[in-house]
């Protein structure tokens, strides 16, 4: 028995060695040495001096910073009710069709979450070209003259947005319509023998029976977004980036481009920090609501 | 008497007929209003594709020309011969297949391991694979490039390799799946004396081979597609993966918008494939990394 115990604990640590050496290595420790770091004047590579709580007395002082912040947030609400709300519409839609022309339209939804963050890139910088780009007739009948979108400070970061809901939806769609599946067909019909009208019936069954999967979706959606760097620097670039800067965006212009390592982990700290006090602020609520 | 009830009846009858009637009507306009919005939904994608296979003087013609006049393959000649595009493939290639692979194996050990066997520390390390469940990765880029830069690994494989490998995620999904394997199974191995290792490859994970296939593949779709950390550590142009290469490198003559997106089609290709072939497995991935299991 001893004999099958010790081998039992034996086989357990090698299974679990390779994650958790990863795990240290690579999550544990960085974490520390961020916070660490932050408190130097460290270049990215090399030594610094301790210079105490400097970087975090600059960081709460400085401009850029408060911007970054402000545009994160700025773009968390851009995208995250609509982009759930649009998942909600669209998976509604999808669910009453059937068989292969559900699959043909969820495809078609869906398709664009599959790719790349550049293809998606690619694909808006021309369809939003000043010039040749076909988004310029709608914009034109709209506003009666064609926008430079992504060089418009006013309007890149809801363009972005208007993007990313565009690119990430089909993600939202497929959670709803496995929350929308699972209500029983019974209970719409008992509610149209009450004579209960389409609204009535999204108000009184849809909705009250679809909110966890909504609530799953709005937080996975919030966390998501506060991490966004990708389609905010690949489309700023060639124009000014400090208008529409977001917090991974001046991590990176901090530690990267200026070489400011020390200061680059102190705002990685505020990041980090947000996160997971957003992360905690939101299960909570949810799950309060969800209770009630 | 017999005639009232007669005329009740028909009432009635007629006054469900136009119900389904309009039950029909407003489902039929739900109907085509979902196919317009899924066409406009993905007429970037159509109309993207179509002008990688115009000439580059056909992309810039004013007007709106959803089909190409003379189809050419020039843009994905140029895109071919012309950048490192084939390099690139490989770069992403090697590190999502790598990823994928690491990320599974480890996940299926520790999922076992948590799951099955009782071991010291075994709580705690399920708290923190659950605590940090959403951790922002995003946030140690400062920090994964300084250790990165200490094991002499910026513009390498393992550098672009090694921080994709924190899933806990994967552990999860797997813990979940192993906990509802019978018991009989483990103790009718455990009466052959079969060892850990055995088990966990010959029962376990066989026996979950459909969330194995999916979470693979969604973890390989995630490593191609990653951005961020790929476009931090590469800084030589021929270790970037396809999906930074192709935003990183321009040509010197300016736009040339068929050529853009023939690399940004060649760079999308493999993922949409895998969509296409492994739908309902990417499916239940995406519900699985949620926390739904499917």
């Amino acid at each position: 028995m001893i004999k099958n115990r010790t081998a039992e604990v034996t086989a357990a640590l090698i299974l679990v060695a390779p994650f958790v050496l990863i795990y240290a290595v690579l999550f544990i420790y960085p974490t520390i040495q961020m916070v660490a770091m932050s408190f130097t004047n460290a270049p990215l590579i090399g030594e610094g001096e301790w210079i105490g709580l400097k970087n975090y007395t600059k960081m709460f002082a400085d401009r850029r910073f408060q911007t970054s912040v402000i545009n994160t947030f700025y773009f968390v609400l851009l995208t995250v009710v609509p982009n759930t709300l649009i998942g909600l519409g669209i998976a509604m839609m999808v669910n009453r069709l059937k068989g292969w022309q559900q699959s043909i339209i969820l495809a078609l939804f869906f398709l664009p979450y599959i790719l790349p963050v550049s293809v998606v890139f690619r694909i808006w910088n021309w369809m939003f070209d000043m010039q040749f780009g076909v988004m310029q007739f709608p914009i034109e009948f709209l506003f009666g003259q064609r926008v430079p979108v992504f060089r418009t400070p006013a309007l890149f970061l809801p363009a972005v947005a208007f993007v990313t809901i565009w690119w990430t939806c089909g993600f939202n769609i497929l959670l709803f319509l496995a929350g929308l599946r699972s209500i029983s067909p019974e209970m719409y019909e008992a509610a149209s023998l009450d004579n209960a009208g389409r609204w009535k019936q999204f108000t009184r069954i849809t909705w009250p029976l679809i909110w966890p999967v909504t609530a799953l979706v709005l937080t996975i959606q919030l966390i998501l977004q506060l991490k966004i760097f990708d389609q905010v620097y690949l489309f700023v670039q060639g124009g000014r980036a400090d208008p529409s800067m977001v917090m991974v965006q001046y991590i990176y212009t901090t530690a990267f481009q200026k070489s400011q390592g020390g200061y680059g982990a102190t705002i990685a700290v505020a990041l980090f920090v947000i996160i997971i006090a957003m992360s905690v602020l939101q299960f909570t609520v949810l799950r309060a609501r969800g209770e009630k | 008497m017999s005639a009232v009830t007669e005329d009740n009846a028909t009432a009635i009858s007629q006054r469900q007929l136009r119900t389904i009637k309009a039950f029909d009507i407003g489902g039929a306009i739900l109907a085509i209003v979902t196919l317009v919005s899924a066409i406009i939904w993905a007429f970037p994608l159509y109309w993207g594709v179509m002008t990688t296979f115009k000439p580059e003087f056909q992309v810039v013609e004013p007007g709106f020309n959803p089909w190409p006049r003379t189809f050419t393959l020039d843009a994905y000649i140029h895109i071919l011969t012309h950048t490192n595009i084939g390099l690139w493939y490989l770069n992403s290639l090697v590190t999502s297949l790598a990823v994928t692979v690491l990320v599974v194996i480890m996940g299926a050990g520790a999922g076992y391991a948590i799951s099955q066997l009782s071991f010291p520390g075994r709580k705690v390390l399920w708290f923190m694979i659950l605590a940090s469940f959403m951790v922002p990765i995003q946030a140690l880029i400062v920090n994964h490039f300084v250790l990165m830069s200490q094991f002499k690994l910026i513009n390498n494989w393992l550098g672009v390799i090694l921080p994709q490998l924190i899933v806990p995620v994967v552990v999860i999904v797997y813990k979940q799946f192993f906990d509802s394997v019978p018991k009989e199974f483990r103790e009718a191995a455990v009466m052959d004396s079969a060892s850990e290792f055995r088990m966990l490859f010959k029962i376990f994970l066989p026996m979950n081979w459909g969330v194995t296939t999916a979470l693979a593949i969604i973890t390989f779709i995630g490593a191609w597609n990653s951005f961020l950390w790929p476009f931090l550590i590469t800084t030589k142009e021929e270790m970037m993966n396809v999906t930074v290469g192709i935003t990183q490198v321009r040509d010197s003559f300016g736009v040339q918008y068929a050529r853009e997106l023939a690399a940004a089609v060649l760079a999308g290709l493999p993922v949409a494939v895998v969509y296409l072939i492994f739908q309902r497995r990417v499916t239940q991935a995406i519900m699985l990394s949620a926390g739904i299991k499917g």
